[in-house]
C-alpha cells in the first residue's frame, strides 16, 4: 500500500499530528528512562555524574530525535529502508575494518563527537527494511522458497559481520528480531520448524567443536557458556559475576533496602554496574516490587505497540511497530534473563536503564518510526 | 506496487493473528522473568541477603598486647617496645620508584629489604599497605615525618614488639616469642584465630612459651565494609580485645643477673630457693643467650654459633640438665637407713679405703681410708666405705623412695621447657627399662649417687630446701597472675625423724665451717649468715683398674669433657635457713674447688640482697673477692638497652 492509496484528507498534518502521539508509549518511555537516571545517581554513589547528567542529555536529544522522526510521514521512511540498511551494513564493515578495539570487542566507530555501534544501528535497519520487503512482496509469494531465501540473506550478512566482531548478544538479537519480521509477514510455519531443528544442530555442533581447529566461537563465549550452565564452578572467576549478581537481587527482599541503600552494587561487587548489571541495583535496592514494575513498564510498552500495529492497515507500518517492539523487548528480556542467571552473559543492555549513548539513541529513533507509524496510519 | 484492497487485509490479518502468537510467547517470557524474581527475591531473599552480609562485612582481628612479665620486686623481664615501620601505599605513591629513591636518602634501608617490598607491592592490590623497613629508630621516623611531603604514600608506623631488658640473663626462664609457624599449628591444638594471623608473635620456649594462654589475651575484631577488591570503605564497628595478663615471677632479676655472672665462663647451672615459700630466687643456666635475637629474626650465623657451642648455650641446664649428683646423694642415703633402722647415728663403719662387693672392689675418693668413721664425720669428711656399707643394709628401694621424698626423681611442675625428671632408680625401674635384674653393685653405685641416679640442679635445690625446713617445699615460679597470688610452695612435714634431721643439718654445717670438712675453704664467717652444705664431685667416665694403678689422672690433665662434674648444695643462714642453692658445674672438677665458692657468693648475695661486705669472707680470701666483685659489677646485662619501653 503506497502513500498514494492513503486517503491523506483524515492524515493529519503540520502540528497537529502531535495530537496523535501514542503519548502512552512515550509517558512509559519517560518513566523507564527516568527509573535508569535514578539508577545511575545511585551507583555512582548519589552523584549526578559521570553518568547521570551525560545519560539525561542523550535522552533529551533522543526524544528530540525521536519527535523529528514521528513527524515525518511514514512512506517516506519506508523508501529510505534500503538506504538505511546498506548504511548500517557499511558501517559495519567499516567496524572491520577501522574500528576500535574496546574490552576485547571490536565494536566502535568514532565518529569524532561521539562513538557509534552500528551493530545497534542494523538491529533497527535490519527489521525496517524486512518490513519494507514484505510489504513489497506480494502475499502470495511469502512462502515461496526463493523468497524466503532473500531476507534470510538480508538477515545472515549483518549477524555474520556482529558475531565477527565479536558480539554474539547482539548476532543473536539480529537473527530473532528479523526471524520475527519472517514469522509476521506469514512465512509458512514449517520454515521456522526447520531452522528451529537445525539451530539446534548448530548448537550442538557448535559445543562439540570446541577444542577442534574449526571452533565455531570464541574460548570467551564457550567459557561464558560453562559459566552459564555452572555458575558456582567458578565463583571468583567467570561465574563471578552471576554469582553476585544473584546475591544483589536477592538481597533485595520483597521492598529492597532502600534508594542508595544497596550495599552489593555499590560495593563493586559488581562488574559494570552502571551498564549491563544495573538491573541489579534497581533489584537490590527496591525490592521485588520495583524490579517487577519495571518488567510491566517494559511489557506494557510492547503491549501498546502491538495494539497499535494491529490497528494499523498498512503492512510496512505494523511490520516495523512489531519489529521495534520485538527488538525492544529481546533487549530486557535478554538482559533481566542474564542477570538472574536464565541466560549466559552475553553483553545486552537493559533499554533506556543501562549507561550508553548509542544504543538508546538508535531505539528512540526507532520509536520514532513506530509513533510515525502511528501518526500516519491509514484510516 | 498496487495491491488489491482483499490483499491488504488479508495480510493486515495475518500480521495480526502472528501478532498475537509473538504477544503470547513475549507474555510467557516475561511470565518467566517474573516467576524467576519472585523465586530470587522473595522465596531465597533470606539466603542471598546473608551472602550478602558475608560479601560487604569483612571480620578483621585486632592483636591484644602481650602480658608483661615481672620480677618479684616489678622489674619488668619481658616487655613491650614501641617498633617503628615504614609502610608504603603503592596507589598513593605516583612514581614508586623515585619515592623509594628519596626514602633511602633519607634513611637506610636495606637493599633486601627493599627489593622484597618491591615485590611485595607488585603482588598486592594499589592500596594495601606494604612494609618496607621495620625497627626503624626514633630519629628515623621524624626524620621521615619531617620529609612527609616529598615522600606520597609512605607513612610511619608503629606497632608492639617483645623485648627483654635483662637479655641472656633470664633467657632460659622466660623464653622467647617468635612468629607462628605451620609446624607450631600442627603441633598444638588452639582453635584461636589469632594463630592464624601471619607472623604473630607467640612464644616458643620457656615462661612465654608455657604462660601462652595467660599471656597471649583475646583478639579484638574491627568489622570493617569492603568493596569487591578488598578496599576497605569504612568501620562499621570495633571491639578490643582482652590484653594479656601481667605476670609476676618469684625471680629476683638482680640475683638473677648476679648468679649468670658469677657462673660466667663456666658451663653450669644454679638454682636458689627461698624457703619461706619455695620461691625461686634465681635459676641460672651458663652460657645463656640473648633471646632478643631469636624475636628479631636469629641470623644463620648467630644459629650455628649457639648450636655448635659445646657449652650448649641454648640448653637451660639447671632444670633441664640432670647429673648424677655424686655426694650430694649422701643424705638420702643415710636418712633412708636411719628412717628405717639399719644405721644409728652414733654407729661407726670401717674404712679401709675400698669396699669389696662380691668381688668387685668399691674405692674410696681417700686411697688410706677415713679408719672408724660414724654419720657426722662421714658426711663432713665425704668418705664414701660409710655409704657403700649402710645402702647394702638398707637396700635400692627404700632409697628411691627417700630420694622421690626429697624430690629426686620426680618432675617438679614449672611453667618452663623441658622440666628434667632426673632418676631415681630401683628395681622395679631397671626390670621395666633395662630388662636386667637389680645387681647389688648397682645399689652401692647409688649410694654415693653414682651409677643409675641422675638429678638436676633444681631437684638438688628442692632436696636440700626440704633437707633444711623438714617440709615439703615445693619450687614456685609463678607469684601473680594478673595481681592473683598463687598458692605458696610451703606444705606439710615431711614426717621424718626430726633428731635424724638435726644431726643431717649438723653434719652439713661441719662441711662448710670445720676445718676437716669438705667445703671449709668456701665458708662464711659472718654469724648471721653462715651457711651449711654439702660437696659433691661426680665422675662422668669409668676408672680403670690399670688406671687407678698407675694413678688416677688428675682432673686438669683430663679434656674437658671428660671431667669430673662438681656440685654443691647447701642453705643458709645455718641455724634459721632461708635459702637453699644448688650448684652444678659441668665438668667442673672437684665440688669443693669448684661449686661450693660458686654457691657460697650466690648464699651471701641472697642474704644482703646485694653485693655482701668483704667481712662476711675469710681474711685470706677477700682481696680476691674484691677484685671479682668489681668485675661482675662492671658487666652489663646482655642485651639490655636504653630504648624506651612499654
Amino acid at each position: 500500500m503506497s502513500y498514494l492509496e492513503y486517503n491523506t484528507k483524515y492524515v493529519p498534518t503540520g502540528l497537529r499530528k502531535v495530537l496523535h502521539l501514542n503519548w502512552a508509549i512515550i509517558l512509559l518511555l519517560i518513566a523507564v528512562a527516568s527509573a535508569g537516571f535514578l539508577m545511575l545517581y545511585s551507583v555512582a554513589g548519589g552523584s549526578m555524574t559521570p553518568w547521570v547528567e551525560p545519560q539525561m542529555q542523550r535522552f533529551a536529544l533522543g526524544m528530540v530525535l525521536m519527535l523529528v522522526v514521528a513527524m515525518v510521514p511514514i512512506w517516506f521512511w519506508r523508501n529510505m529502508a534500503f538506504l538505511a540498511y546498506g548504511g548500517s551494513l557499511v558501517l559495519l564493515l567499516g567496524v572491520e575494518f577501522f574500528g576500535e578495539v574496546r574490552m576485547g570487542a571490536q565494536r566502535w566507530i568514532d565518529l569524532g563527537f561521539m562513538r557509534l555501534q552500528p551493530s545497534e544501528l542494523m538491529k533497527i535497519t535490519l527489521v525496517m527494511f524486512l518490513a519494507a520487503y514484505y510489504d513489497w512482496l506480494p502475499n502470495k509469494k511469502t512462502s515461496h522458497p526463493l523468497w524466503v531465501v532473500v531476507p534470510v540473506v538480508i538477515i545472515v550478512v549483518p549477524t555474520l559481520l556482529v558475531l565477527r566482531q565479536p558480539d554474539l548478544g547482539t548476532a543473536l538479537l539480529l537473527l530473532i528480531g528479523g526471524a520475527t519480521v519472517m514469522f509476521l509477514a506469514g512465512v509458512h510455519w514449517a520454515y521456522f520448524a526447520t531452522v528451529g531443528g537445525g539451530g539446534i544442530a548448530a548448537v550442538v555442533a557448535a559445543l562439540q567443536s570446541r577444542g577442534t581447529p574449526w571452533q565455531l566461537l570464541q574460548d570467551y563465549q564457550y567459557r561464558r557458556i560453562d559459566t552459564f550452565l555452572d555458575p558456582a564452578n567458578d565463583p571468583l572467576g567467570a561465574g563471578y559475576h552471576i554469582t553476585q549478581a544473584k546475591i544483589a537481587l536477592g538481597s533485595g527482599g520483597w521492598t529492597g533496602r532502600g534508594f542508595m541503600q544497596g550495599t552489593q552494587s555499590r560495593l563493586n561487587f559488581l562488574p559494570e554496574k552502571h551498564t549491563d548489571f544495573i538491573f541489579t541495583t534497581l533489584a537490590e535496592e527496591f525490592g521485588f516490587v520495583g524490579a517487577f514494575t519495571l518488567l510491566v513498564l517494559y511489557l506494557l510498552i510492547v503491549v501498546f505497540c502491538i495494539i497499535s500495529a494491529m490497528g494499523n492497515r498498512d503492512r510496512f507500518a505494523s511490520l516495523l511497530t512489531l519489529g521495534v517492539a520485538m527488538t525492544f523487548f529481546l533487549f530486557f528480556a535478554v538482559n533481566m534473563a542474564m542477570v538472574m542467571g536464565l541466560a549466559p552473559v552475553v553483553g545486552v543492555p537493559l533499554p533506556l536503564v543501562s549507561y550508553g549513548g548509542s544504543a538508546m539513541l538508535v531505539l528512540l529513533v526507532a520509536f520514532g518510526l513506530v509513533q510515525s507509524a502511528h501518526i500516519h496510519r491509514p484510516r | 506496487m498496487k495491491r488489491a484492497p482483499k490483499d491488504v487485509v488479508a495480510g493486515a490479518r495475518t500480521v495480526s493473528r502472528r501478532a498475537l502468537v509473538v504477544g503470547g510467547l513475549q507474555l510467557g517470557v516475561v511470565g518467566a522473568l517474573g516467576w524467576r524474581m519472585q523465586s530470587l527475591q522473595v522465596e531465597q531473599a533470606d539466603q542471598f541477603r546473608l551472602l550478602a552480609e558475608e560479601n560487604r562485612i569483612n571480620i578483621r582481628l585486632l592483636p591484644p598486647s602481650r602480658g608483661l612479665i615481672f620480677d618479684r620486686n616489678g622489674i619488668p623481664i619481658a616487655a613491650n617496645e614501641q617498633n617503628y615501620r615504614v609502610v608504603m601505599v603503592r596507589e598513593d605513591a605516583g612514581d614508586v620508584g623515585e619515592v623509594l629513591a628519596k626514602l633511602t636518602e633519607i634513611v637506610e634501608i636495606d637493599p633486601r629489604d627493599l627489593a622484597r617490598a618491591m615485590e611485595e607491592m607488585r603482588r598486592r592490590s594499589p592500596f594495601v599497605p606494604v612494609t618496607i623497613a621495620d625497627r626503624l629508630s626514633w630519629e628515623d621516623v621524624a626524620q621521615i615525618n619531617l620529609n612527609t611531603p616529598a615522600l606520597p604514600g609512605i607513612q610511619a608506623e608503629v606497632g608492639l614488639s617483645r623485648v627483654y631488658p635483662w637479655g641472656a640473663d633470664l633467657a632460659h626462664v622466660v623464653g622467647y616469642v617468635g612468629p607462628v609457624s605451620d609446624y607450631d599449628l600442627s603441633r598444638i591444638d588452639d582453635p584461636d584465630p589469632l594463630l592464624q594471623i601471619p607472623k604473630f608473635q607467640i612464644g616458643k620456649t620457656g615462661a612465654e612459651n608455657r604462660l601462652e594462654r595467660t599471656l597471649r589475651g583475646t583478639a579484638g575484631t574491627r568489622r570493617i565494609e569492603v568493596n569487591a577488591a578488598g578496599r576497605i570503605m569504612r568501620e562499621l564497628d570495633r571491639k578490643e580485645g582482652d590484653p594479656g595478663k601481667d605476670v609476676q615471677l618469684t625471680l629476683d632479676s638482680r640475683l638473677q643477673s648476679y648468679v649468670q655472672a658469677r657462673l660466667d665462663n663456666e658451663s653450669a647451672g644454679a638454682v636458689v630457693i627461698d624457703l619461706e615459700n619455695g620461691d625461686l630466687r634465681a635459676i641460672a643456666s651458663a652460657p645463656a643467650f640473648d633471646p632478643n635475637l631469636f624475636v628479631r629474626g636469629i641470623s644463620v650465623a648467630d644459629w650455628t654459633a649457639l648450636n655448635q657451642d659445646k657449652y650448649r648455650p641454648l640448653a637451660a641446664k639447671a632444670v633441664q640438665g640432670t647429673y648424677p649428683p655424686g655426694s650430694t646423694f649422701k643424705m638420702v642415703t643415710v636418712l633412708a637407713a636411719m628412717e628405717a633402722g639399719f644405721v644409728t647415728p652414733d654407729e661407726t663403719v670401717y674404712c679401709p679405703g675400698y669396699t669389696d662387693v662380691f668381688n668387685i672392689r668399691f674405692h674410696c675418693w681417700k686411697r688410706g681410708g677415713h679408719g672408724n668413721i660414724n654419720l657426722h664425720e662421714s658426711l663432713k669428711q665425704s668418705c664414701d666405705c660409710y655409704y657403700y656399707e649402710i645402702a647394702q643394709r638398707v637396700g635400692i628401694d627404700k632409697m628411691a623412695e627417700m630420694a622421690r621424698k626429697l624430690g629426686l626423681g620426680v618432675r617438679h611442675d614449672l611453667p618452663l621447657s623441658a622440666v628434667a625428671e632426673g632418676l631415681a632408680p630401683d628395681k622395679e625401674w631397671k626390670a621395666r627399662v633395662r630388662g636386667e635384674e637389680w645387681r647389688i653393685g648397682d645399689t652401692v653405685n647409688a649410694s654415693i649417687g653414682q651409677g643409675y641416679v641422675l638429678s638436676s640442679p633444681l631437684q638438688l635445690a628442692v632436696m636440700t630446701a626440704r633437707l633444711a625446713t623438714g617440709r615439703v617445699v615445693t619450687p614456685r615460679l609463678i607469684r601473680l597472675i594478673d595481681g592473683v597470688e598463687q598458692p605458696s610452695g610451703l606444705g606439710e612435714s615431711l614426717g621424718l625423724n626430726e633428731n635424724t634431721l638435726r644431726r643431717i643439718r649438723a653434719s652439713m654445717e661441719d662441711v662448710c665451717n670445720h676445718r676437716r670438712g669438705t667445703a671449709y675453704g668456701s665458708r662464711i664467717i659472718d654469724e648471721a649468715h653462715k651457711m651449711a652444705g654439702k660437696t659433691g664431685t661426680s665422675q662422668v667416665r669409668r676408672i680403670t683398674p690399670e688406671e687407678r694403678a698407675a694413678g688416677v689422672v688428675r682432673n686438669e690433665d683430663l679434656p674437658w669433657e671428660r671431667r669430673d662434674h662438681a656440685l654443691f648444695v647447701g642453705y643458709a643462714p645455718y641455724d634459721n635457713p632461708r635459702y637453699a642453692v644448688s650448684v652444678v658445674v659441668e665438668h667442673g672438677g672437684g665440688g669443693s674447688a669448684a661449686a661450693a665458692p660458686i654457691a657460697r657468693d650466690i648464699l651471701l648475695q641472697a642474704q644482703y640482697g646485694g653485693p655482701p661486705p668483704l667481712e662476711a669472707y675469710p681474711a685470706a680470701v677477700r682481696d680476691r673477692i674484691a677484685e671479682q666483685q668489681r668485675r661482675i659489677e662492671a658487666r652489663v646485662p646482655q642485651g639490655a638497652t636504653g630504648r624506651s619501653r612499654v
